[in-house]
């Protein structure tokens, strides 16, 4: 897909290696893409075929091994200021939070990575903002802390912290696995509202197609460390003969598909 | 007509807190099981799903207490009831041998420091008959022999760490485990929760392929993913707030739902189908309502889009809709 919009992560053949020798193991194979301000990418893949590595790489908590990775057409060098743009939204949001201290503490910690720091007020009213963009009242979480909330709410939490931060691009790594379907949907709801009320470039890592397809604006569709396919919904979707495509589709279980497994345990009908 | 194999009866169950409050997790289920049938619950997370299996196993670990109604498992010929009995005791006479539990999480139910194999041989010795002898190997054979029975690759999937393993070879270790007595019935508290799709639909075939093999007859199918029951499960009963609000069979219930909680639910669901793709999935809003305090009226009122003013005050009891039970004056 062309754009006219400025170019945000640009990857040029780029790999990962982990181990060496014996237990060398290619995590991404020369992979290349580029991703443009204000898109809504998915990266669609089973477990193990290197997606989350690559959502790692775009946070810059790895360097590839081969190839050039650009955020803006610069390296990624100083991770502070490169997280300044990029933030995260990672799949348990239990392991995200400090238990010991309350929610709001840690959201408005959070607005401290900015480079021209907030002054309190501002700091307190934009969690608030960001609380109330995920339909929930401040009151109800003064002075709780993370484990008094249910997963859902804790997930919510990640993403009020994305609304106060703002940052330019958000890395959604399996945002939504955690979370049951009626929640799920909510979040995802969220998450098209990063990208349509605030501009943000979003990266969501899912292994579910169905979600992608959903949401976003084009999909990559990873396996074992390669993309084996890209395109908008459409393109990607509908009548594709790519074999990992297909089989992400197959496996999904959905109600209007007759026969998704074979059970022969069913009282037929 | 086939006698039932799992009977529960009006169970109530609750959670005792610090300061002598209930919270009722699980009011009223009421529901029986024939040979060989899959029955699936599903709901939100914090429904009392995963009290219920508790209950169900029949161990209710303090703070969990029961406050009504019983669960009764065929045992033999007769029905043997699970509450208000020595929890040892059902330990030793019923469980992994009548029912047993495929837990949700396989990484946190297999102890990290010990081969998949001892793991296996743990559950055999302790469920060993009181004054039966069993030596190492024989044991260590069992396992060998039920690993190979279900069709896993033992000599590599047995001598391993569980970290060595991949999601699904863990959660497959788990149902392999779980079942190695033979139990008549297994619960499976969403066995497949924490994987992708494709490894999901492998752990499913394996469920059928034991049933086929006949190594468990019944079981109960625990999940939030409606789809997927849709695919497993022979009847449906979906779970709000601790009650059941709609039971049927699986055709009924997910492709004509009735109650206002199922159709959001299935509102909610995405779709692959080209067809489907400007459909908007509509989340449900709010949470379930906190079950610490004695609710009247209907449980899903306040969230329910089709709610009458007369909803929060009349209590709603299941009663039959369109050949299925339903909780709620108003389906039609």
């Amino acid at each position: 897909m062309q754009s006219d919009k400025p170019i945000v992560f640009s990857a040029k053949r780029i790999s990962k290696d982990f181990g060496a020798g014996k237990s060398l193991k290619t995590a991404v194979k020369d992979v290349s893409f580029d991703i443009y301000d204000e898109e809504f990418i998915s990266i669609v893949g089973g477990s193990g075929c290197g997606k989350s590595v690559l959502a790692k790489i775009m946070l810059g908590l790895y360097q590839p091994t081969r190839g050039q990775f650009l955020y803006r057409d610069k390296p990624i060098k100083n991770l502070k200021d490169h997280w300044n743009e990029v933030q995260s939204v990672f799949q348990d949001p239990f392991g995200c939070f400090n238990q010991f201290f309350t929610i709001r503490s840690q959201l408005e910690d959070a607005l401290n990575i900015l480079k021209d720091k907030p002054s309190k007020e501002e700091v307190r009213r934009r969690v608030d903002e960001g609380l109330k963009a995920v339909n929930v009242a401040p009151a109800d979480i003064e002075g709780k802390y993370p484990f008094e909330l249910s997963g859902g709410q804790m997930q919510r939490m990640l993403l009020a912290r994305i609304f106060a931060l703002r940052p330019k691009v958000l890395i959604a790594d399996e945002a939504t696995s955690m979370v049951d379907a009626c929640v799920r949907a909510n979040i995802l709801d969220y998450l098209r509202k990063l990208k349509d009320e605030l501009k943000m470039t979003v990266v969501f890592v899912t292994h579910d197609i169905g979600l992608a397809n959903y949401v976003s604006d084009r999909i990559f569709i990873m396996h074992d460390g390669k993309i084996v396919n890209q395109g908008t919904p459409a393109e990607v979707l509908d009548n594709t003969n790519e074999p990992h495509t297909l089989r992400l589709l197959d496996d999904i279980p959905e109600v209007h598909k007759t026969e998704w497994i074979k059970n022969s345990h069913r009282s037929k009908k | 007509m086939s006698e039932n194999v799992f009977e529960v009866d009006h169970l109530g169950l609750y959670y005792l807190g610090r300061f002598g409050d209930k919270t009722h997790a699980v009011t009223d289920v009421s529901f029986s099981m024939k040979q060989g049938e899959i029955l699936g619950i599903a709901g939100e997370s914090g429904c009392g799903k995963s009290t219920l299996v508790s209950g169900l196993m029949g161990m209710c670990i303090p703070p969990l207490y029961p406050e009504s109604g019983d669960v009764r498992v065929k045992n033999g010929d007769k029905m043997e009831s699970l509450m208000n009995r020595d929890i040892e005791d059902v330990r030793a006479n019923v469980l992994a041998q009548q029912v047993s539990m495929i837990p949700q999480g396989a990484f946190n139910a297999l102890n990290p420091v010990r081969k998949i194999k001892d793991i296996a041989a743990d559950v055999l010795k302790a469920h060993a008959r009181p004054g039966e002898k069993q030596d190492a190997k024989q044991i260590y054979d069992r396992v060998y022999a039920h690993f190979d029975r279900i069709g896993m690759d033992t000599k590599r999937v047995l001598n391993s760490f569980p970290i060595n393993l991949t999601a699904g070879e863990r959660q497959r270790c788990v149902i392999a485990i779980s079942t190695i007595l033979l139990p008549k019935m297994v619960i499976a508290d969403e066995p497949t929760s924490a994987l992708d799709v494709s490894t999901q639909k492998e752990v499913i075939k394996m469920i059928f392929d034991l049933l086929d093999k006949g190594i468990f007859q019944s079981m109960i199918f625990i999940t939030h993913e409606l789809p997927l029951l849709y695919h497993v499960a022979d009847n449906i009963a979906i779970m709000y707030a601790g009650e059941i609000v709609e039971k049927g069979t699986a055709e009924q219930v997910v492709k004509d739902p009735r109650h206002p909680y199922t159709q959001a639910l299935m509102g909610a669901m995405l779709s692959t189908e080209a067809s489907q793709r400007g459909r908007h999935p509509v989340a449900i809003e709010g949470a379930p309502p906190s079950l610490k305090n004695k609710i009247v009226g209907c449980r899903f009122a306040p969230r329910c889009s089709k709610a009458c003013p007369d909803c929060k005050k009349n209590t709603q009891n299941l009663r039959i809709v369109g050949d299925r039970d339903v909780r709620c004056d108003y389906a039609k």
